[in-house]
């Protein structure tokens, strides 16, 4: 082991002694593990991880849930559909509802520390607005997961049949592709809103996923073109295996970095994607609560009452903005020319190995 | 290569077929446009419903239908398209034509400064890679990927369009905004320029003073309230412009190239009163279009006046900095209209306007009013589209140009001794364009559909808002012309992106593999 280190950083250009270094950092690592530290590593992603998961259980566990005739009580103390009174006391004149959440501290001024009874106020009715935002979060996140699984596996199963197989069948998939790429997912939602009535935010994620996976089958396409002609396949297929096999064990791992990007980019898409139709009243509809509902209906009172316009608006940009920097760490992660800054304690410490290799 | 296209546009209209065939009819399953007119109570309603079932001829079964449909669009090739009807039994030809321009006037300014914007972010992050800008950047762009854009619309009609409209009725800069903005700009043009640390505090130095003082010197002076430039600010201006352009297009070792530049701002001051009056006495589009074709013909003449070898660049460097400083002298003279345009009474001093595309109540006639009153409607939503689309640009131009600066030929150029400049803006710059170019197009066609959002939003009634209004009340005619023109022009935008990419990498052929 001590040879090799020598040997691998006694190369006096600047180059070869940032490879050096890349090339210890990996040595008798699998690719899996080196995917792994390159993720860890990526600050902004990492950060990220840790708010996306907070904030999923933060968000699931406020509000009772029911299981089938199960009902896991949450631990807020209002559901979206009690009615409280709406308070007045502490608002501004002829406000009322208004937040009780405070950060300022008694001696300046301010409540005190603490949550209240309405951390984000009061909707028009005196809905507890707490309760609505956590709903609406609730609705986001699992639009955004329903669309990531359907839509990633839809994506990647026509892409890598087309890839894979060529010929007649990747004509008639690819245009299929194009096809459902012309057909506005919005028309769909409104039959379906006309004969069935509204089916409930799942059918909703459901349906947008059926549309969503056009761009990744594309793109998994593409991947299978390439891997499927190099070597490895041929070794594998001269060896005897299926085609199957050859899909599964040995292109389809070395295609799931870019499958895995592109997954997390649907994801905070689809998050967006969600909210907009809400707000145009093709999506999530009252009774129902959703991010970019809450937004729409109180829109026109943000000179009034800011904060029924800022916390719906808060938690999108949060859960979207989460996601992205986790892809963006999967993304460098997965890239194999991708490389981290070299900084001058990695130099010094590739001196030292290579002082004490000689 | 014609083979190939024809065998794409038959694959094309097929498809285009398949998909209009099973929406025309998905649409027509999903609500009965007679609904209202039944359960209503009016004595007329009987003969509404044989009015609309004729003009709309809802006898006909859906399937069916569609070949009438087909017919008209089918018509079009003999130069007569028909959409068919909608509900109002207008002819949808012209409901479209009239929101085809709006949308176009939506989208296109606010892509083109996306574009610039986000390809100039892109390619300075890409070149300080790792910098503290470069960090920043991929936070703001990642914001902006975040970002609902009805959220975004809101606050900027309650920061930028109320607020500041209460700032213009007396327009004085306070002091924290001074030093706030002094600040930012020094922080921002420090982390751009970059360099060692006693550098870097020499930029921020100069570059907080300088906005400190430009502001204090515009509060003063009222300027928000009085814009305007004059000719000695409009000619510092053009010579910066003219340094510029020559930098980036030639680099500045090239005295002919920079001459010429300069010579179209000396032009450009000479001809400042002339311009004056003509905009003042024969305002309308032909003079902007004729002055366009004169800035293209000086700059031709006065570059092959200084060019003795090598004239394309020259002149092409005399061209870009002409046009440049023509936009400088237009936007003087829309400053100077500020003012009396604010004082007419129906802007009434809140010049920016939160909603609509023009204001109705505002007198025709004066060609600088009715341009400007367009413009000044157009700032929030195409602030608001640039803002979320420049993302997507600064991620790919960086990422494009990162690989490229990887690429043997650059260090080959590096090796041979060419310039930074010349190898940035020859071989990178130019490389890092063939597949943007092809998003360019792909996404221009898709904008034509519409930001329906936006459009909503901002009480546009463009493309977006037709689609949204055919949808709400199941009028079929319409929804299908929507989106035939949106899917057409996606179809074939891929197309053309798919030729200009072979046509642009000569490593790349279509029709092949």
């Amino acid at each position: 082991m001590a040879k090799k280190n020598t040997s691998a950083v006694e190369t006096t250009t600047q180059d070869g002694g940032e490879n050096a270094i890349f090339n210890k950092e990996t040595e008798g690592l699998s690719q899996g593990q080196i995917v792994l530290r390159r993720f860890v590593r990526h600050r902004g992603a990492m950060t990220s991880l840790f708010i996306i998961v907070g904030l999923i259980l933060f968000v699931f566990s406020a509000l009772d849930q029911k299981i089938g005739p199960f009902k896991i009580p949450g631990w807020w103390h209002y559901g979206t559909e009690d009615l409280p009174e709406l308070r007045s006391e502490g608002c501004k004149e002829g406000l009322v509802g208004c937040p009780t959440f405070s950060l300022r501290p008694k001696f300046l001024g301010g409540a005190g520390f603490g949550l209240g009874e309405h951390p984000f106020g009061q909707d028009d009715i005196g809905r507890d607005y707490f309760a609505l935002v956590m709903r609406g979060a609730q609705r986001s996140i699992m639009v955004m997961f329903v669309i990531g699984i359907i839509g990633g596996t839809l994506g990647t199963i026509i892409g890598a049949i087309s890839g894979f197989y060529r010929g007649w069948i990747d004509a008639v998939l690819m245009r299929f592709t194009d096809f459902i790429i012309t057909i506005p997912a919005i028309i769909i939602g409104s039959v379906v809103g006309y004969h069935f009535g509204n089916l409930g935010v799942g059918f909703l994620a459901f349906y947008l996923g059926l549309f969503a996976w056009t761009g990744l089958s594309r793109l998994v396409r593409g991947e299978f073109l390439t891997l499927r002609e190099r070597e490895f396949v041929d070794a594998a297929r001269v060896a005897g295996a299926s085609n199957r096999r050859i899909i599964f064990k040995h292109i389809l791992p070395n295609a799931v970095g870019v499958i895995i990007v592109s997954v997390t980019l649907l994801m905070s898409g689809a998050i967006l994607l969600e909210t907009a139709l809400s707000y145009l009243g093709f999506g999530v509809v009252a009774p129902d609560v959703s991010l970019g509902l809450l937004i729409s209906q109180y829109q026109d009172s943000f000179t009034t009452r800011p904060w029924l316009f800022w916390y719906p608006g808060l938690f999108i940009i949060t859960i979207a903005l989460s996601i992205n920097f986790i892809g963006d760490g999967l993304r460098d992660a997965f890239d194999p020319r991708q490389r981290r800054r070299i900084t001058k304690k990695d130099r010094e410490s590739a001196k030292t190995v290579k002082k004490a290799g000689a | 290569m014609v083979a190939y296209i024809f065998r794409r546009l038959g694959i094309l209209s097929v498809i285009l077929f398949g998909s209009s065939f099973i929406l025309y009819n998905l649409a027509a399953i999903s609500g009965d446009p007679l609904e209202a007119l039944r359960t209503s109570t009016d004595p007329n309603a009987k003969q509404q419903i044989l009015a609309l079932t004729r003009t709309l001829q809802l006898d006909v079964p859906p399937p069916l239908r569609y070949f009438l449909w087909l017919k008209g669009i089918l018509a079009g090739f003999t130069g007569h398209i028909d959409f068919g009807k909608t509900r109002d039994a207008q002819l949808v030809t012209s409901v479209i034509s009239t929101a085809i321009p709006t949308t176009i006037r939506l989208v296109f300014l606010a892509t083109i400064t996306a574009i610039v914007l986000g390809i100039t972010i892109g390619i300075v992050t890409a070149l300080r890679q790792y910098s503290r800008f470069d960090y920043a950047m991929t936070f703001v762009s990642f914001l902006m990927f975040s970002l609902p854009i009805f959220w975004v619309a809101v606050l900027l009609k309650e920061f930028l369009a109320i607020q500041f409209n209460n700032f213009l009725a007396n327009p004085q800069i306070p002091v924290t905004w001074i030093i706030g903005l002094s600040v930012a700009s020094g922080v921002i043009w420090s982390a751009i320029i970059s360099g060692d640390r006693k550098r870097v505090w020499q930029i921020f130095g100069v570059v907080a003073l300088g906005t400190a003082a430009l502001l204090t010197l515009l509060s003063l002076t009222s300027w928000f309230a009085k814009p305007g430039l004059g000719p000695i600010v409009v000619f510092g201006i053009s010579i910066g412009i003219a340094y510029g352009v020559t930098q980036l297009s030639t680099g500045l070792q090239n005295k002919a190239a920079l001459r010429s530049a300069q010579a179209m701002a000396v032009i450009a001051l000479v001809l400042y009163y002339p311009n004056q009056w003509l905009f003042d006495h024969h305002a309308n589009w032909l003079l902007i279009l004729a002055q366009l074709a004169a800035t293209i013909g000086i700059a031709f003449v006065v570059g092959l006046k200084f060019a003795k070898i090598d004239r394309g660049p020259t002149i092409r460097t005399a061209a870009i900095a002409g046009f440049m400083i023509g936009i400088i002298t237009l936007l003087d003279r829309f400053m100077q209209t500020w003012n009396p345009y604010m004082s007419t009474d129906a802007v009434n001093f809140r010049p920016i306007p939160t909603t609509g595309q023009v204001n109705p109540l505002l007198e025709p006639g004066n060609f600088w009013f009715t341009t400007l009153d367009i413009l000044v409607h157009m700032i929030l939503p195409t602030i608001a589209l640039t803002l979320i689309s420049f993302a997507g640009y600064i991620r790919y131009s960086r990422g494009t140009l990162l690989e490229v600066l990887n690429q043997d030929y650059i260090r080959t150029a590096r090796a041979k001794g060419l310039n930074e400049r010349t190898v940035i803006m020859r071989h990178a710059f130019r490389n890092t364009m063939i597949p943007l170019t092809t998003i360019m197009v792909v996404d221009f066609a898709g904008l034509i559909g519409g930001a329906i959002i936006t459009e909503r939003v901002f009480g546009w009634i463009g493309m977006g808002t037709l689609f949204n209004k055919a949808i709400n009340s199941f009028d079929l005619n319409l929804l299908m012309a929507v989106f035939f023109i949106t899917a057409s022009l996606s179809v074939i935008a891929n197309l053309v992106a798919d030729l200009l990419y072979s046509a642009l990498d000569p490593r790349i052929r279509a029709g092949k593999g």
